[in-house]
C-alpha cells in the first residue's frame, strides 16, 4: 500500500496537531481564522492542559503547533511550554511576536525542542498592517530581531498569501535571510472572518500560476505545511503529501477542548468532540465518528472526472465548506477554474459556530481601506451649492 | 554494506518512534524530519540495534532471512545518514 493510502486512511496518533490555547489576542486580523480577540471563560485551565500534555506524551505526538489567538497572553503560557517539552512534546508556537522580549527570547535560545513561529502577512508595513492593523510590523519585526540577537536559530517567517503580498515573496525570503530564519508560506481560508475578506484578498487565478512557479523554482528553501496542493493541478506536485489531512493526520483542539478535524474547520460540521466530556483526547481521535467518515475512501464527486483528481484530489475541505460549495466538488480555487460557475451562482454560506471577535474596535484594528485610484467623473455635490438644481444632470429625451 | 552490518549501532537519542499500521513514524526533534519505517521488521531491527554487538546479529535475531540482509544493510545506511539510527562507541572492534 502507498504511504498517502495509508494516510488516508488515518494514523494511531496525528502528525500535525494544532492546538490553540486561547481566544484572547492582542490583534484583530481581518483574515483571523478563528474568529479571535476575546478569551472565552470555558477556556482550559492551566491543570486541564497539563494533562492534555499527559496523554499526548502517551500517544507519542511528537509535536503541538500552538496557536490562537495569541497564545503568549495567557499567563502560563511559559509554564504549559516548558511542560511539554520536558514531557517529550515539542512545541511549535505561533505568535505575532507581542510577548517576545528579549529576556523571553534569551529563555526560547536555551530550550530545547521549541519553534517559534512569527506571523507577517506583508513584507512591508504597508502591506502587512492593512490586514494585520497598525503596529503589527513593527512589532513582529522586533520580535524577530530579538530572537536573532538571543542566537535562537532558525525562526520560522509564517506568510498567509494574499492578493497583496503574493508580489513580495522575494522580499519576505530576504527579511528571512536577515533574521537567518526559513521562510513558511500558506493558503489564505476563507474560515472564521477570513470568510468575509476571502472575496478580496484571495489569490487571482495569475497570482495562483505566479506563487505555484514560485513555489516550484525557490521553493525548496520554504515551508508550506502542506498549504498548497490544490495547485498541483498546474503539473508537477509541490513537494508534501498533497492530500487533505483532515481527521486523517491532521486536527485541532480549541481553546475550551474541542476537537476539530483540523484548524481551519472551526464549524459544528468538523466538531469531532471534547478533551474534557468525551473521554480524552486519544479517544476522540480514535473514535470519533466524524474521524471515521473522514478517514473512509472518498469518492472524488463532480471532480471524479477530472484529469487531474489524482493530483489535487479534488483541493481543501474546508475553503470549500466556507464558501459554500459542496464538499465532494471542485476547490473555490481550482486552478482548472471548474468552481467559476458554482461560485457565480447564489450561494448559502454557513453560520458562525463561534466568533470571539472583540465587539468594539480598537486602534489596532485593521482599516481595509485604500486611496481611490480613479477620479469620480464628477465631484460630489457640496452641502453649500447653492442651485436649487445642484447635481441634477439632465439628460437627453427622446423627443 | 557489508561494514554497516557488522558495526554496532543504536536508536539516535534525538529520535521518537512511534508504531503505526505500517511499520513506525520516527521523529528527530534535533531537524525535525519525520521518517517513515514501512516495514515491522524493520521497526524490530530498529529497536533492538542497541542490544545486539552488531547490526547483523540485530537482523538475525529478527529473523530477517539472510537473502534479505543486503537490502535492510542499505536501509539502515539511510536511517543513519538522516541520523534516524547512530554508530555506537562501545562498537569499536569492528570499526
Amino acid at each position: 500500500m502507498k504511504l498517502v493510502e495509508q494516510f488516508e486512511l488515518g494514523l494511531d496518533a496525528p502528525i500535525c496537531l494544532t492546538w490553540e490555547l486561547t481566544y484572547a489576542c492582542n490583534l484583530s486580523c481581518a483574515h483571523c481564522l478563528s474568529s479571535s480577540g476575546r478569551r472565552d471563560p470555558r477556556e482550559l485551565t492551566t491543570r486541564q492542559c497539563e494533562a492534555v500534555i499527559d496523554e499526548l506524551q502517551r500517544m507519542a505526538v511528537f509535536y503541538v503547533n500552538v496557536g490562537g489567538g495569541e497564545p503568549t497572553v495567557r499567563s502560563d503560557f511559559w509554564h504549559l511550554l516548558r511542560y511539554a517539552v520536558e514531557h517529550q512534546v515539542g512545541v511549535k508556537f505561533s505568535t505575532n511576536g507581542v510577548r517576545i522580549t528579549p529576556e523571553r527570547a534569551r529563555f526560547l535560545a536555551a530550550t530545547d525542542y521549541v519553534d517559534v513561529q512569527v506571523s507577517l502577512d506583508g513584507a512591508t508595513a504597508e502591506v502587512n498592517d492593512y490586514v494585520r492593523g497598525p503596529g503589527s510590523f513593527d512589532m513582529a519585526v522586533r520580535a524577530l530581531e530579538n530572537l536573532r540577537d538571543a542566537g535562537f536559530r532558525d525562526a520560522k517567517i509564517s506568510v498567509v498569501c494574499t492578493r497583496h503580498n503574493v508580489g513580495q515573496l522575494d522580499d519576505f525570503q530576504a527579511l528571512a535571510d536577515r533574521f537567518g530564519a526559513t521562510l513558511r508560506l500558506t493558503r489564505l481560508r476563507p474560515s472564521g472572518r477570513g470568510a468575509d475578506v476571502w472575496d478580496d484578498l484571495h489569490l487571482l487565478p495569475g497570482q495562483q500560476r505566479e506563487l505555484y512557479d514560485w513555489l516550484l523554482a525557490r521553493g525548496d528553501r520554504v515551508l508550506t505545511g502542506d498549504s498548497f496542493f490544490h495547485l498541483a493541478g498546474f503539473g508537477d506536485a509541490l513537494p508534501g503529501l498533497n492530500l487533505c489531512g483532515a481527521g486523517r493526520v491532521v486536527c485541532l483542539i480549541d481553546p475550551v477542548g474541542d476537537v476539530y478535524a483540523c484548524p481551519f474547520a472551526i464549524a459544528d460540521q468538523f466538531l469531532a468532540g471534547n478533551v474534557l466530556t468525551d473521554g480524552g483526547f486519544q479517544r476522540v481521535w480514535r473514535d470519533s465518528p466524524l474521524f471515521a467518515e473522514l478517514r473512509s475512501p472518498q469518492t472524488g464527486g463532480a471532480c471524479a472526472s477530472c484529469g487531474h483528481y489524482d493530483s489535487c484530489r479534488g483541493g481543501c475541505m474546508a475553503a470549500k465548506f466556507f464558501t459554500g460549495l459542496p464538499l465532494d466538488g471542485p476547490d473555490p480555487e481550482c486552478v482548472m477554474g471548474h468552481s467559476e460557475q458554482a461560485l457565480a451562482a447564489p450561494r448559502t454560506l454557513p453560520g458562525v459556530s463561534q466568533d470571539h471577535s472583540r465587539a468594539v474596535s480598537t486602534r489596532k484594528q485593521p482599516v481595509m481601506l485604500t486611496l481611490l485610484t480613479s477620479r469620480p467623473a464628477a465631484p460630489p455635490v457640496t452641502a453649500c451649492a447653492g442651485s436649487p438644481l445642484a447635481g441634477f444632470v439632465p439628460e437627453a429625451t427622446a423627443p | 554494506m557489508t561494514t554497516t552490518l557488522d558495526q554496532a549501532w543504536t536508536l539516535s537519542p534525538s529520535v521518537a518512534l512511534r508504531p503505526e499500521p505500517f511499520g513506525a513514524l520516527a521523529y528527530h526533534f534535533g531537524n525535525r524530519k519525520l521518517i517513515f519505517l514501512r516495514r515491522h521488521e524493520l521497526v524490530a531491527v530498529v529497536r533492538a540495534l542497541g542490544e545486539h554487538p552488531d547490526a547483523r546479529s540485530a537482523l538475525v535475531a529478527a529473523g530477517v532471512p539472510q537473502a534479505h540482509h543486503h537490502a535492510y544493510a542499505m536501509a539502515l545506511a539511510g536511517l543513519a545518514a538522516r541520523d534516524v539510527i547512530r554508530r555506537r562507541p562501545d562498537g569499536g572492534e569492528n570499526l
